[in-house]
């Protein structure tokens, strides 16, 4: 189930939204999150879907992958199309079977609602399928530069960002480890009443702990005696590289703000 | 050009200076390394190996005696400025790996001394090339194996330029093809650019290949010479925990036999050719 899972997981390409700037696509993603909201009517929840199916189209990841991955998120979509369909009561009756009545009102708002939620998450998605995450902790860096003048502390957060990130399979492997040397020792975790399941997890958390607690030690000695004095006079080695597509990109979006806005009800 | 890169005077280093009655971890060391040297610091656990580790680059400051490197006192002053010049290879490969990816790694001493982007690409390229790593630019560090992680540390620590190269147990959590990977990446290195090389291990095989041996006992240095003039006192060394070479142990255990070999043998190779010569020699 976790190979299928697609939330945070970066898949590798070529395609034109792969080589934007990941500035560009992170102001993008929260720009559109914000225009999604102007749409209330069928036409423009129509463009905003067309719009998104394009998205994906250019990102050239299967539509079908990306449904498979974002199954349990159907699921979600489901509920709240269901609530909408019961509770609202307004506009004409279109079903009366029994206990179960459909007001057109309650259609409308299920469809609108899902077709918002759905959009959402495709296009987050997309960003963070086509970006790696140690460009989306570079485009965060730069973007919240401005506020180093407010005591942020920019550089630090997405030093932390990225050495968490690169732990993560480490400590994974590592958890992998330890789970089969407690259960070399006899220990059950698979099994049992929920209560005996969550008391045998803590033989395989305190090991996991105290090894990355010793793992981060070594580390902050190894960046230290590499150099390491905080943010202040160091040089990047990662260069991100703005282009005239990237700003396109916004002004695409600008475009379709202004669409939505001209078709709003 | 014999000039002292770094050098230990009467240096007494204790963890616990509140406490009289333990034994300090280094005690009254005194030694000096040549520019261009490869020296292999060797002893058990607890000898104080690693406190002298930390000794030489900064991290822990000695009680007594100086420590003096690239001809700097080591202070708060000169700190940065030495650990500039000399780079540090640890134990454990995963934990000194800063980087998302191997090129990122290697970069990361260069950013924190403020290198300007361009010289960095040059310079990545250059040290990775030197370990022969130039091919995993962009591999992420759970996809190579712990010779190959090992190898990017020595780039990372090549690519500030150090004059002095520290080395500080790298082998020991290797496999053996990993180690075999990382002393022949070091061999070719000292060849290439003569750069000084200090290894701590308990490896005694990776510190025959060195020019000068210390061996450490307690916090105190037992015995210093070249590699043949060391394993002489074969017997000693097995006392303080070291194990000798295999092919020198084989010759002890041949000797004993009543085999008469001829002198020490520091590798496989010299055993073997002796003990296929030994019956025509005769």
């Amino acid at each position: 189930m976790m190979e299928k899972m697609i939330f945070g997981r970066f898949i590798p390409g070529d395609s034109i939204i792969h080589r934007m700037d990941p500035r560009a696509k992170i102001l993008f993603v929260f720009v559109f999150i914000a225009i999604v909201f102007i749409a209330n009517s069928a036409v423009t929840y129509g463009i905003l879907l067309g719009f998104t199916l394009l998205v994906v189209f250019l990102s050239k990841i299967r539509l079908y992958f990306l449904i498979n991955g974002l199954k349990p998120v159907f699921i979600l979509l489901i509920f709240t199309f269901l609530l909408h369909i019961f509770f609202t009561r307004e506009g004409d009756l279109l079903v009366d079977i029994g206990f179960i009545e459909i007001y057109e009102e309650g259609l409308r708002q299920g469809i609108f609602i899902s077709i918002r939620f759905l959009v959402l998450v495709f296009i987050t998605s997309i960003l963070t399928l086509t970006t790696s995450p140690i460009s989306i902790t570079d485009g965060i860096e730069v973007l919240l530069g401005p506020f180093k003048r407010v005591k942020l502390p920019v550089h630090e957060l997405a030093l932390m960002m990225s050495i968490s990130l690169r732990f993560i399979p480490t400590l994974m492997d590592e958890t992998g480890k330890i789970l089969k040397a407690q259960m070399a020792r006899g220990s059950d975790i698979g099994s049992g009443p929920v209560k005996e399941r969550i008391k045998a997890v803590v033989p395989l958390l305190i090991p996991l702990f105290v090894s990355a607690f010793k793992r981060a030690e070594d580390l902050a000695t190894a960046m230290e005696v590499r150099g390491y004095r905080g943010g202040e006079g160091r040089t990047r080695y990662r260069q991100l590289d703005w282009r005239f597509k990237d700003s396109l990109s916004l002004l695409v979006l600008a475009g379709l703000a202004g669409m939505l806005w001209y078709f709003r009800v | 050009m014999n000039s002292i890169i770094l050098s230990f005077e009467n240096v007494t280093f204790t963890y616990t200076q509140e406490d009289a009655s333990v034994k300090p971890a280094v005690q009254d060391l005194s030694f000096s390394i040549q520019d261009g040297e490869w020296i292999a610091l060797v002893g058990h656990n607890g000898s104080g190996k690693s406190t002298i580790a930390k000794l030489m680059n900064g991290l822990l400051f000695p009680q007594t005696g100086k420590v003096s490197a690239m001809g700097q006192l080591m202070a708060e002053e000169s700190l940065w400025d030495i650990r500039s010049q000399m780079g540090m290879v640890f134990q454990n490969p995963d934990n000194q790996f800063v980087g998302a990816t191997v090129q990122d790694d290697v970069a990361f001493a260069l950013e924190n001394n403020g290198v300007p982007h361009e010289e960095m690409v040059l310079r990545v390229k250059e040290s990775l090339h030197q370990v022969k790593m130039e091919a995993y630019l962009d591999h992420e560090p759970h996809h190579l194996s712990g010779g190959q992680k090992q190898r990017v540390a020595i780039a990372g620590a090549l690519a500030l330029r150090p004059r002095l190269l520290i080395l500080d147990e790298a082998t020991s959590m290797l496999d053996p093809q990993g180690r075999m990977e990382v002393i022949e990446t070091i061999r070719e290195l000292r060849e290439a650019t003569g750069l000084t090389v200090i290894s701590i291990t308990h490896d005694l095989e990776e510190a025959a290949l060195a020019d000068r041996i210390l061996v450490m006992n307690a916090g105190q240095k037992q015995l210093e010479g070249t590699p043949d003039e060391v394993f002489l006192s074969g017997n000693e060394l097995t006392t303080l925990g070291l194990d000798l070479p295999f092919s020198m142990r084989m010759t002890h255990l041949l000797q004993e036999a009543g085999v008469q070999l001829q002198g020490e043998h520091m590798t496989e190779d010299e055993l073997v050719d002796e003990l296929w010569t030994f019956y025509s020699r005769k």
